[in-house]
This record gives C-alpha cells, structure tokens and sequence, in this order.
C-alpha cells in the first residue's frame, strides 16, 4: 500500500479552479518533487494534503486511511508534518526551545504540567541530537527570529522533523536562499532521505535541487497534472519543456 | 547559566521584598492595607497576563470573573456561612464555572473580536449586580458583612482586627496561585501556550489543539483572577459592582502592560505603580486617572515591553 494517495482533489476558490482533479501517490521512502510555473496550484495542492485548506472533490489517503477532511493538527497526529513557504517559527523563542517544543508535542507531552527528570533527559538528548544534525548548535540559545533567513529555514525544517513525521512535506526549502545556504539545505534533505529513509514531497524552484534530489516529479501547470515521472523523463518531456523548462531558459 | 542565576536573584528579591513589606512600607508613608491592595491586583493582573503574555491572547472583561470571584466571596458570607474560607472558596468556583462556559463559547474568537466579546460578557454581569438591588446592593454594592477570623483549631488567625494577619493571608494565595503559574509556564503545556502567542499556524501544524489549549489557558486565568476578586472583596469588606465593569477589565490590562507583559513579574510591578501612583494622586486631585493615562502613554510609546522591559534592556546582557 501507498503511504500518501491522493485521488483527483480539486479545490476551487469561487469561479477559480486552483487545483484541478489531481492525482498522486507516493511509496514509502520516496523523495517527489512538485514543479510547474507560479500560480500552478503546487502550495494549494500542498495545502489540500496538510489540512490547510479541504478539497472541494477528490479524496486523501495517508496510509491507507482517509484523512481527507481532518484537521491539521490530528493529520500531524497520524504523521504529516509541513513548513512553508514563508518561513513559520517562533520568532522570540530561542533554537533550542522551538526544537524542544515539537518534541514534547510529537511525544504525547503537549497537557503535561510536569515531566519526569527521565523523560526531561530524553527531550534534551534529542534536541541535542537535531542540533548537530543540522550544524545549528553554536546558535541554540539565540532567539530564531535573530538568525540569518537560510538558518530559519533550517529550524523550521528541524521542527517539522522533531515530530518524527512519516511524511515530510517541504514547501520551497531553499526560497530566498543564497548559493552556500541552498547547499547546506539540498544536504540536509538528501541525508534525511538516504540515511534515514524519510518520506518527503518538496516543492521547489531550483531545478538543479529538483534534479539532485527527486525520485520523481510531477509538474503542474494551471491546476492540472501535466506530467509525471523519474527525472529523466521529464527532463526530455516535450510539453514540460513548452510550458515550464522553457520558460525559465 | 548567568540568566538563570540573575532570574534566582530576582525572584528571592521579589519574595524577600514582600515578606517584609509590612515592615517596610509604613516608614516609606504607606499603611499595611496599601499592601494588600497591591498584593491584591497584582495576582489579577499576573493572572490576566497568563493569558495576554503567555498565550498571546487579550481579554477586555477579566473584571467579570473578578467581580463574580469578589461577590461569590461577600454573599456566601452574608447570607450562607460565616466563613472566610468558604467564601473564598465560593467566590473562586463561581468565577470559574462561569469563565468555563463563557470560555466554550469564545474560544474560536481571535485578536480584536475575542476583546470585545469578552467586553460583553463582562458587562452582563455587571448590569446583573448593578441592577438585582435586593441581593447584589445594586449600584450601592454588597456590604453589611465582614471577613471573619479563620479558625484553624488550633489557633485563631484575625485577620479582621489585625491588617499584617490579613496581609500574610493575601500573601499566602498570592505565592500559591503564583508558584502554580510559574510551574504551569515552564512545564510542556506552558512551553505550548508560548507556541500559540509565538505563531498560531505553527502551533496548529505541530499538532497543538490550538483553541482546546487556549480555553485551558483562559480557564487557568479566571481561576486565579476569581481568587484575586474574592480577596479584594474581604480587604475592603464589600463587593463593588465596578469590580465586574469593563473599566476595571482596562485597569488590569494597564498595569500588566505598565510593568510589561513579557516578564512574569511584570504585571507586579505595574500594580505597584498603579495602585501607588492612585493613592497619591488621588489625595491631590480627583483627576488621578488622567496621571496614570500619561504615565501610561509614555511607557507604551518609549517602552513598549514595560518599566520591567525597560530594566532588562539597559542591563549589560
């Protein structure tokens, strides 16, 4: 079974169609890219799936299990876990405590008016461990609002992943990045998914990150699904050259 | 580590300086009474401000649970048991049932319309005890009772005659309900209503219940507000229908953005000034309030994070 199914959503805003009867599943383990031109639908595709918004038609399943009307927060519950495309912290709070704060989340401690010394060392190790993972321990104990924008980017990605998601959902990880930020991010990532077999979907502008980094892309252009497939094929897709590759060149 | 330690400093300051006040307070011209009053309306500030600093969340009609805390605590008095404690204890579920229903209701209000509407619930209290003469005293208020000496068994606190017995009783609930507060902001629940103030979206995409936490929030805040009315109703031995009016819901959001609503002693400080610079002024003149709305003004405009804030900045960090 598929980890994440979504059946012909669309969503309308009035007489606008944003997304319009898409389709897409992804396995378990797998790294897709969304691409296509702006005003594509790919954030409100993005958004239909985290429980931002809820579609008008179509269907979602994530693991086999209808999550089409749910709410965000029980969607996080079951293992969704998103950033956006601008960047969603908390500003005046510091690394550390915005790490720590998904992690008693994710662990069940979120009612908690106290916690064990044990369970306390456990949050903290983990925090810890996120840290260094993402090379952001000598800026722990700064408010994240304070940090460079390529820095926010990470501790958001790092909230997303304290919560142990199943499913990672990455809206333009790299937007507004400068070229050494954008590699530290496309490394992040690429290590998420090789070492630790995360699933993630990923939107993205930079097609050089898009074609390091994706088992497959879609793309998207006006709300439809123009096309589908590894790397390469839609690299020599003719009407993904029209109407997307070629307008960038 | 040198935060923490400083943080240490100020709470044993803080509680040092008010273990002593009644000591203190009469040769710098005040009366034990003063001090209560503070102690008073500094507990509903700090409670209004777990709810603005610490969640994020303005109430313009935390005067309601006050004023139903305050005459919770005076007709249980008058016409049930003559009991201090009991009334106390009146006053404080009286307030908080009522902010639990209240609080279901308003819960999915943010910002401007969450103020306003805790603004009307607020008043209809209000024109309750303004109105039901013959049980609230109307616009005359509750008065005919007194507080009682608490009879512990083994001993006999007056806290009627004596006003330092009274100041310790007050002082008492007051690190009670504060030491609950602090533990409540530095636990993973308190760490989520940071979230909620920080950014709400965030929050929800963590997979916080953001309205759920925020109801528990309001409700924790009402509870202790609650107990600063039923305290304010035994230090003045009468219930004041202006207790519950939207004025006096202003007042609080005063002093707790005056001292500054990012610091947990913040809203203290601002009572302090309020309830001093009131009692000084108001002897000069009747125009007092007009002195605290400059005070007022021009703390928000060139220190907008409080006198507290305003401490912390200067301070070599």
């Amino acid at each position: 079974m598929s980890l994440l199914q979504v059946e012909n959503v669309s969503k309308h805003f009035g007489n606008l169609v944003a997304v319009d009867g898409v389709s897409m599943t992804v396995e378990a383990g797998e790294l897709r890219a969304i691409i296509g031109p702006n005003g594509a639908g790919k954030t409100t595709f993005f958004n239909l799936i985290s429980g931002f918004l809820t579609p008008t038609a179509g269907y979602i399943l994530f693991d086999g299990e209808d999550v089409t009307h749910m709410l965000p927060a029980r969607r996080v519950w079951r293992g969704i876990a998103r950033t956006f495309q601008v960047t969603e912290i908390f500003p005046e709070l510091t690394v550390r405590e915005n790490l720590r704060i998904a992690i008693e989340v994710a662990a069940g401690y979120r009612m908690r008016a106290w916690i064990s010394p044990e369970a306390d060392g456990k949050v903290r190790a983990r925090v810890d461990g996120l840290l260094t993972m993402s090379g952001l321990t000598s800026k722990a104990e700064r408010q994240v609002g304070e940090l460079s924008h390529g820095d926010q980017r990470a501790t958001e990605i790092m909230v997303a992943l304290a919560l142990k998601p199943r499913l990672l959902l990455l809206d333009e990880p790299t937007a507004g990045m400068g070229e050494r930020e954008t590699y530290k991010i496309t490394q992040l990532i690429h290590k998420l998914h090789r070492d630790q077999k995360m699933t993630i979907v990923l939107i993205e502008h930079d097609m050089r990150v898009v074609f390091h980094l994706a088992d497959r892309i879609m793309v998207l252009a006006e709300g439809h699904l123009l096309a589908e497939g590894t790397p390469q094929e839609i690299a020599a897709n003719e009407a993904v050259q029209a109407a997307y590759l070629g307008q960038a060149a | 580590m040198n935060a923490i330690n400083k943080r240490v400093a100020a709470d044993v300051l803080v509680w040092i300086l008010l273990l002593t006040m009644p000591y203190w307070l009469n040769g710098l011209g005040g009366y034990t009474s003063l001090g209560s009053r503070v102690l008073v309306l500094a507990l509903a500030a700090m409670s209004l401000n777990f709810l603005l600093g610490f969640t994020g969340v303005l109430s313009f009609g935390h005067a309601a649970y006050f004023g139903l805390g305050a005459y919770g605590a005076g007709m249980t008095i008058k016409y049930l048991v003559p009991s201090t404690l009991t009334g106390i204890a009146v006053g404080v579920i009286v307030g908080t049932t009522a902010a639990a229903i209240i609080g279901t209701l308003i819960v999915r209000l943010r910002g401007i319309y969450f103020a306003m509407v805790t603004i009307a619930f607020g008043q209809v209290f209000y024109y309750i005890a303004f109105r039901w003469n013959s049980v609230t005293g109307g616009d005359d208020g509750l008065s005919g009772w007194q507080r009682l000496p608490i009879d512990l068994g083994f001993t006999r606190i007056d806290i009627l005659g004596n006003d330092k017995a009274f100041y310790y009783l007050v002082l008492v609930c007051f690190a009670i309900a504060v030491a609950i507060m602090a533990a409540l902001l530095r636990s993973p629940f308190g760490r989520t209503l940071l979230a909620i103030r920080e950014n709400e979206r965030r929050a929800r995409f963590l997979g916080i219940p953001v309205d759920r936490h925020i109801w528990f929030s309001w409700l924790i805040s009402c509870v202790f507000v609650s107990l600063a009315g039923a305290l304010y109703a035994l230090l003045n031995n009468f219930a004041d229908p202006h207790n519950l009016r939207w004025d006096q819901s202003g007042d609080f959001v005063i002093m707790a953005v005056l001292g500054g609503m990012r610091s947990f002693w913040g809203p203290l400080i601002g009572a302090a000034i309020f309830v001093v610079l009131q009692d000084y002024v108001s002897s000069q003149t009747d125009n007092w309030m007009s002195f605290i709305g400059l005070f007022f003004v021009l703390v928000v405009l060139f220190f907008p994070r409080g006198v507290l804030g305003l401490v912390r900045r200067s301070a070599p960090s």
